[in-house]
């Protein structure tokens, strides 16, 4: 099998002390959606940041396209095509919307304007918003303007910490379509998931984690089906 | 203590015998009695800031008011100035206060709103008028008593060493005060409500002439230790000049020195051995828990800002003592001298050149740091002596910089707290 | 014709001088509002790196003064301002390197920052008073007056007159260009931008490629400009003494958490209360009552709420009242 787009390959580390990462993979195709699931404290959101270069690997290596890119800041790995949006304190408060996506494509010296059409057309309702600060709008608009500002670095991986964390279930299936959307485009998509039912249904690839290391990988409709990983992990 | 700490105040201690056998006796114990008093108000600062982390930024305040407090204690009554407008002065403070007090209850009973808010300035400018109008002529007679040598009303004629704890307990009133406003709230928020209120202390006891006389000083306050003019007509102590082979007059000065020195060293031993046992109690390791996890220690239920004021208040009183005791010794107070520079942020040097939350590196702090402030100005001098040798005489620039000399001190105490701050944050006896 | 007499005395004596004070005050408050918004310290140097700017730009001023140089009617002050300035990036950029970037790397607590910025007050007072002593300075010259009370008796024929001090007014206008030049510059380049995306969020900042480095640097040199021009713009008004100028750091504090630490129009708001308000209380509002108040009823005392040496206590309320009732300040600034 050839080398996916982006792998976290066999990662041990933690945050200094003890390991919290035991021999976990991580991978996602180009244009693909892969989901991390799994219970409170499996080290879910440690192997998104492994992967992203906020944990020292103890052992193992981060590729993208091939090329290895362990030792490389969270920052050079934007600019390699990254974009992470964290779970919290993800927008710019006191900016406004236009001014939070101006902010995500910091690192570029060409035109924007054609990334925040697209970025526009995608969240609609952002647009009218795009003189309001964004901490003023509500949650899931607050969602969108973080995807937003990650989208507009023009990322080949676009990684996301529990988008849907905190928002209502309607705004989570529409976020989640938006999400489908951007993969289309060739985007991929890494995300960590508390909501496992939903977001293995729209993952190419599933991945349940315990105590930090891998337990079930599969294709999302695989794991759904798995009796053992509904038993456990979605409750029947 | 540490063998380091043994060793460091030993030094200190033939650095100073040094001074006496080679400049002068009386310079030496001149800086051995402030170098003292500098220690207590470290360690009321460090309490503060070692104990709780709290950032105090008015000591000047504090000792200025603890300083006040020896006027209004040791000074004799001026029964002229009483009857001429005493009981005046006196209701004006009350009707001051009850203005307040009733503006306070004004908030707390009225329902939330408009009304409130009018109710509330309406009772504060009605209480201003009243008591400026009884106040205001009251005082204006009182300062026109004699205006040269007296003018004000003096105190309560007690024993000056009365005046210590009186002056802790004003200081403690205050920090009460500032405290009460502006813990509870972020870090700096304190360290500006304090450089705020010691401001305005010095502002009062310049203004306050009936209170203080304001910028003409009191001068001749009683003293705790014998004068050296009256123990040079002792025959013991002309005897003891004689042995010595001194001066009469250096030999009475060094020997009342010495007296303060005596019951300085007894105040600080007794405030070091309180805090000590403080440090080691359930209340001290409690305070440090604050002090390093705030954020835990309020979950586990510790009311955080009432023990910061608490600490607060306790610190804040040991540098009014502070005050109280330097006043004393130098039977005047003179409200134009204090200044911020010298007697707030100095004092912070000696916490941290000291070692913060050590209360013997405080001490050692307030000695180090005292006699390098004495001693670099003559070192200043020599070195820009040094330093304009080759330049003309009467060149207008060898007299600016020759007289600028005095202002190395600061530069040299910037410079010795950036240094130990970065090189050595733990000071010369660091923390147990 | 009672009314605006009072009017104009009430502008002369009071409305005047608190607009300039207020906006000497406001330069000085937005540098420690942005710094605090950027490096997150109380930066208690603030006070006498404003004296010593301002001592760099007497220096200049007596250069050229010796040189014959000059802009009459026109202070020649304003001419060394940008000397001053140079100075002062260099000065404070010096401090950040030597100083406070090593708290910054180790992450150190926010009062380790405060303590350090007393030792920098420590040594930049020695140096201002070496270069200037502990005395009065004026370095005010060219025209005195844009118009005098004379001038503008005989142009209005009121019995009261208006003066207008050339410094007041170049106060009054220099702070007004760079308040404006300064929102221009947060909400429009791309520096500024970055400097309160900084401020706003400093993780989102740094993964958005915002280098932190080159925004303190930036702050440095912004406020290096606002401190110099206020402590010029301070000077010409009212004479140079180093220690006025440390005594400024109460009311810009107080300006600063009045509006709402962090944020720039709150800090130039907070200045001009905290001016108004000093110069409100320790106004002798006799002359003015007297215009107002019918036949008879004139005042007898001199109708000031307070001596003009608590003009600091004025203040203190100020800032008692804020953090009692609204510690956020009236634009919501941060807390904790």
């Amino acid at each position: 099998m050839a080398e996916p787009f982006l792998i976290g390959d066999a990662m041990t580390g933690g945050y200094g002390g003890a390991d919290i990462l035991h021999d976990c993979t991580i991978a996602v195709e180009k244009g693909q959606i892969a989901v991390i699931v799994g219970p409170n404290g499996a080290g879910k959101s440690t192997a998104m940041k492994a992967v992203f270069g906020m944990l020292k690997l103890r052992l193992g290596a981060v590729r993208l396209e091939g090329e290895d890119i362990s030792a490389l800041t969270p920052q050079a790995r934007v600019a390699k095509g990254m974009g992470f949006v964290p779970q919290t304190s993800n927008i710019f408060p006191s900016m406004t919307v236009e001014e939070n996506l101006e902010m995500g494509a910091f690192i570029r010296r060409d035109d924007i304007a054609a990334t925040m059409e697209q970025v526009y057309t995608l969240f609609p309702i952002l647009r009218d918003k795009r003189g309001q600060a964004a901490g003023e709008l509500s949650g899931g608009q607050r969602q969108q303007v973080a995807v937003g500002r990650a989208l507009m670095t023009q990322p080949k991986v676009l990684m996301l910490d529990e988008p849907t964390a905190g928002v209502s279930p309607i705004v989570m299936d529409e976020l989640f379509d938006r999400i489908i959307e951007i993969a289309r485009t060739g985007i991929s998509i890494l995300m960590v998931e508390q909501n496992a039912r939903q977001a293995l249904e729209i993952a190419d690839k599933g991945y349940v984690l315990v105590q930090g290391a891998n337990r079930y990988t599969d294709t999302g409709a695989a794991l759904l089906a798995d009796p053992d990983v509904r038993k456990s992990f979605l409750g029947g | 203590m540490t063998a380091r700490g043994f060793g460091l105040f030993a030094l200190m201690g033939l650095v100073l015998l040094g001074v006496g056998a080679l400049q002068s006796w009386q310079l030496a114990i001149t800086i051995l009695n402030m170098s003292l008093i500098s220690a207590i108000m470290a360690l009321g600062v460090n309490m503060q800031w070692g104990y709780a982390g709290l950032f105090n930024v008015g000591v000047m305040g504090f000792t200025a008011i603890g300083g006040l407090a020896v006027v209004l204690v040791a000074q004799p009554p001026v029964p002229e100035a009483w009857a001429a407008g005493g009981m005046g002065a006196l209701l004006g403070l009350l009707l001051g206060v009850a203005s307040i007090l009733a503006a306070v209850v004004v908030y707390k009973r009225l329902p939330k709103g408009r009304l409130r808010a009018l109710a509330m300035v309406a009772v504060l400018v009605a209480g201003y008028f009243i008591t400026s109008a009884v106040f205001g002529p009251a005082t204006q007679a009182i300062e026109a008593v004699n205006p040269a040598s007296e003018g004000y009303l003096g105190g309560l004629g007690l024993p000056v060493v009365l005046a210590w704890p009186v002056g802790a307990l004003f200081a403690g009133g205050v920090a009460w005060m500032v405290g009460k406003v502006s813990l509870g709230l972020r870090s700096d928020y304190l360290a500006i409500a304090t450089l705020g209120i010691s401001e305005i202390v010095i502002a009062v006891l310049k203004f306050e002439g009936w209170m203080s006389r304001g910028v003409n000083n009191v001068t001749g306050i009683d003293r705790p230790v014998v004068r050296p003019v009256d123990l040079q007509t002792e025959s013991w102590l002309q005897a003891l000049a004689e042995t010595l082979g001194w001066e009469v007059q250096q030999t009475a000065s060094v020997v009342s020195g010495l007296g303060y020195a005596a019951l300085f060293t007894l105040v600080l031993g007794l405030l070091i051995w309180l805090s000590e046992r403080a440090w080691t109690s359930p209340w001290g390791r409690m305070m440090r828990a604050i002090r390093d996890n705030e954020v835990s220690a309020r979950a586990m239920g510790k009311d955080v800002t009432q023990r910061h004021l608490a600490v607060f208040i306790l610190g804040s009183a040991v540098c009014g003592l502070a005050g109280a005791m330097m006043v004393s010794m130098d039977g005047q107070l003179t409200p134009g001298s204090y200044e911020p520079l010298r007697y707030t942020f100095l004092i912070w040097v000696m916490v941290i050149v000291g070692g913060s939350g050590n209360n013997w590196g405080a001490v050692l702090g307030g000695f180090v740091v005292w006699f390098l402030w004495v001693q670099v100005e003559p070192a200043g001098r020599w070195f820009m002596e040094l330093a304009t040798a080759g330049m003309a005489d009467g060149s207008d620039l060898k007299d600016h910089l020759l007289g600028s000399a005095s202002y190395m001190r600061l530069l040299t105490m910037g410079v010795a707290l950036l240094l130990m701050l970065r090189f050595a944050p733990r000071g010369l006896i660091p923390e147990r | 014709m009672e009314f605006l007499n009072a009017l104009v005395t009430l502008s002369n004596f009071m409305l005047v001088p608190a607009l300039a004070y207020g906006s000497q005050l406001a330069l000085g408050a937005l540098g420690i509002t942005l710094i605090y918004s950027i490096l997150r310290f109380a930066h208690f140097a603030h006070g006498d790196t404003m004296a010593l700017g301002t001592a760099a730009v007497i220096g200049g001023t007596f250069f050229l003064q010796g040189q014959g140089i000059g802009i009459a009617p026109l202070p020649t002050a304003l001419l060394a301002v940008p000397f001053g300035v140079l100075v002062m990036v260099g000065y404070l950029l010096a401090a950040d390197r030597l100083v406070y970037r090593y708290y910054r790397r180790v992450r150190a607590k926010p009062m380790i920052f405060v303590m350090a910025s007393l030792g920098v007050m420590f040594v930049t007072n020695g140096i201002t008073r070496l270069f200037m002593g502990v005395g009065e300075t004026r370095f005010e010259d060219g025209e005195r007056f844009v118009f005098s009370v004379r001038e503008f008796r005989a142009f209005t024929g009121l019995a009261e007159g208006l003066a207008l001090r050339n410094a007041q007014a170049i106060t009054i206008v220099t702070a007004l260009i760079v308040m404006i030049v300064l929102f221009w510059f947060l909400t429009r380049t791309r520096a500024g931008k970055s400097m309160r995306a900084y401020s706003d969020n400093e993780d989102l900042a740094l993964l958005s490629g915002i280098n932190p480095e080159r925004v303190v640097t930036i702050t440095w040199v912004i406020t290096a400009i606002l401190l110099v021009l206020a402590g010029t713009l301070y000077g010409l008004d009212k004479g140079f003494r180093a220690f006025n100028y440390f005594q400024l750091l109460l009311p810009m504090f107080a300006a600063a958490i009045l509006g709402g630490l962090g944020s720039p129009i709150g800090a130039i708001v907070g200045a001009y209360v905290v001016a108004f308000a000093e110069m409100g209380v320790t106004f002798a509002w006799r002359r003015v009552a007297g215009y107002l108040l019918p036949e008879g009823f004139e005042p007898s005392g001199m109708v000031q709420l307070l001596p003009v040496d608590y003009k600091f206590a004025v203040t203190f309320m100020i800032l008692v009242i804020v953090l009692l009732f609204r510690p956020t300040g009236i634009f919501k600034g941060r807390v904790l």
